[in-house]
């Protein structure tokens, strides 16, 4: 292979794991996992319970540092990070048990998610003139599009504490994409939702998706979303890889089909 | 209008007064704990050390004086000028922010998701910490804060409410302290200030953000210890203000830090993560306490303006624990 094709190849991999090791004392959460994602695509995690699929996402957004293994973003390794650094770095993410600020109102939340964008210092802001303000005003732009996108203007003021479940979820995907990442975790995006509620989430994945080309990695559990709205998927079971694929793949591959279905290892 | 009358009216003035004394401290106490859920127990020393170096810094006293003494056989204790009152604030801001910085690299940064029960702790030995610091720093005797603040009754009000009381009656007029009356409207101007601060500007919701949840403010990008040093910052600001109207009024003595205590049931009734609850929970106590010894006070003897406000905080204990605004706190089984 020639050096420019080479290179070609590795800018299109936005994010890659190369051998992470994971434990908390004694206990193994992931043993040797390698896989990457690549730039504008939509990946999936699946596997059983207990897999180690939120501590995966977790290493990715920074929450935990793994003992061993390389992690690559956007083209350069990463170093041991804090998470909030990870946010600058462009990775949003979303949490399995809806981590909002309940007392803040929709707009606030969301408002939040433009943090990494808003530079001017503390004196600036105190003084809620001249540059802090165009700022603000700026920014609060960008989030009213957000909104309109997610279709949540009716709640714009509401807190978001006493919305439903379902668009809690939704206000927590928006403070996401606030932040316009290249790189968007979603932590069981689906769960606990009704039929509707799931069929308007994937529409809103897949069109987060197509225009803003935001390349997405996400843990679900309905087989039926992952197989309909993933590019590639990985399959995890006690900490290890076993399947890595196209959903055609995944689905017919004999391992994963033990995993799902029990077979004592 | 009877003398009675115009005289509990002046009661519930100065007990409002005091009262917004009291939320000065205990509005300290709740900007830690909203962001950061420790319960600060060296609020009050900060005002005390706060104060204590603004009058240093001001009338050109040499830190650490009496150690440099003792070291070296010299006999050094002032400059030798003055600083003027303003650049003086202005300094003693920057030495709180200096300590907010020192607060959180070398304690709250090691006890990060430690025990609220350690964390308190911890405030407590920095409490006397701070207590012994200052003393080395500055002197343990008694000092006069002159910040250019009024002093004494109100003449004018006095004299314009004279003619208020029905004729014959023994009535004098009103007396209401000018640092009182100070000390509310910088109270206010504050408490507006610190709210739009906190409700319209980017750090101000990242301050709200990390006060809900620390993991989402985390993945947004918001850094902890830069939201814990500007708290702490801000608390230091607050225990300052607090620090110069309670010196002005007494001197700047080591007893100022003791005021946290008058804090601790202004928290229980208005709840501890409520800057509001803070305010109103101050004036309640401030105004109740006044009131109780004016009406029933003769009655029994007196003094009750040392037990009334605990008392009033055990029954809301008992009736209302979370307090008059906090979070009223439910569990799952």
């Amino acid at each position: 292979m020639t050096e420019p094709l080479q290179r070609m190849e590795a800018a299109s991999k936005l994010l890659e794991l190369k051998n992470i090791d994971l434990s908390f004392g004694g206990v193994k959460a992931i043993s040797n996992i390698s896989f990457d994602v690549m730039e504008g695509e939509v990946r999936a995690i699946i596997g059983p319970n207990g897999a180690g699929k939120s501590s995966l996402l977790n290493v990715i957004n920074g929450f935990y540092h793994p003992q061993q293994g390389e992690i690559w973003f956007d083209g350069k390794q990463r170093h041991s990070m804090k998470p909030y650094q990870i946010a600058y770095q462009g990775i949003a993410r979303t949490f399995q048990n809806i981590a909002l600020f309940k007392g803040m109102s929709v707009l606030d939340n969301i408002m939040t998610g433009r943090f990494t964008h808003m530079h001017k210092n503390i004196l600036w802001q105190a003084l809620w003139k001249g540059p802090a303000e165009q700022e603000e005003i700026e920014n609060r732009e960008f989030v009213e599009h957000i909104i309109d996108f997610l279709e949540i203007q009716a709640i714009r003021k509401t807190p978001v504490g006493r919305l439903p479940y379902g668009l809690q979820k939704r206000v927590e995907l928006g403070r996401a994409l606030a932040a316009q990442p290249k790189m968007l975790l979603l932590d069981e995006p689906m769960a606990g939702m009704n039929v509707e509620e799931k069929e308007d989430m994937c529409r809103f994945i897949l069109d987060v998706n197509d225009t803003f080309g935001t390349t997405i990695a996400l843990i679900e559990h309905d087989m039926g979303v992952v197989m309909d709205i993933a590019d590639r998927v990985v399959v995890l079971d006690y900490g290890r890889k076993i399947g890595d694929g196209t959903p055609e793949v995944v689905r017919n591959d004999q391992t994963v089909i033990d995993a799902y279905l029990g077979v004592s290892h | 209008m009877s003398a009675d009358f115009l005289y509990t009216i002046e009661v519930i003035l100065n007990g409002l007064m005091a009262g917004v004394m009291y939320s000065l401290v205990a509005l300290g106490f709740v900007l830690i704990f909203k962001a950061s859920g420790i319960f600060n127990y060296a609020q009050g020393v900060m005002a005390l050390f706060a104060a204590l170096t603004l009058v240093g810094i001001q009338t050109g006293q040499i830190p650490f004086a009496h150690l440099i003494n003792a070291i070296f056989g010299t006999n050094v204790h002032h400059f030798g000028w003055q600083v003027p009152t303003v650049l003086a604030i202005a300094l003693t801001v920057g030495v709180m922010v200096v300590f907010a910085i020192i607060v959180e690299r070398y304690i709250l940064h090691h006890l990060v998701n430690q025990e609220p029960i350690i964390l308190f702790m911890a405030t407590i030995g920095l409490a006397y910490f701070m207590e012994g610091f200052g003393e080395i720093m500055w002197g343990s005797d008694i000092k006069t804060l002159d910040v250019g603040l009024p002093s004494g009754g109100s003449l004018w009000l006095e004299e314009y409410t004279l003619g208020w009381a029905a004729e014959g009656e023994r009535y004098y007029g009103m007396y209401l302290d000018k640092l009182d009356m100070v000390a509310s409207l910088v109270a206010i101007v504050l408490v507006v200030s610190l709210t739009i601060f906190s409700q319209y500007t980017t750090t101000g919701r990242a301050l709200r953000a990390v006060a809900d949840d620390h993991q989402a403010a985390l993945s947004v990008g918001i850094s902890l210890r830069t939201i814990w040093v500007i708290v702490w910052s801000i608390a230091g600001f607050v225990a300052l203000v607090a620090g110069i109207m309670w010196g002005a009024k007494s001197g700047v003595q080591f007893s100022l830090s003791l005021i946290a205590l008058k804090a601790l049931p202004v928290l229980m009734l208005g709840g501890f993560t409520s800057i509001p609850g803070a305010i109103i929970g101050g004036l309640i106590i401030g105004v109740g306490e006044k009131l109780f010894e004016y009406a029933i006070g003769p009655l029994i003897g007196g003094a009750t303006e040392n037990w009334f406000a605990y008392m009033l905080a055990l029954m809301f204990l008992v009736f209302r624990p979370q307090g008059l605004f906090g979070e009223k706190i439910i569990e799952r089984v």
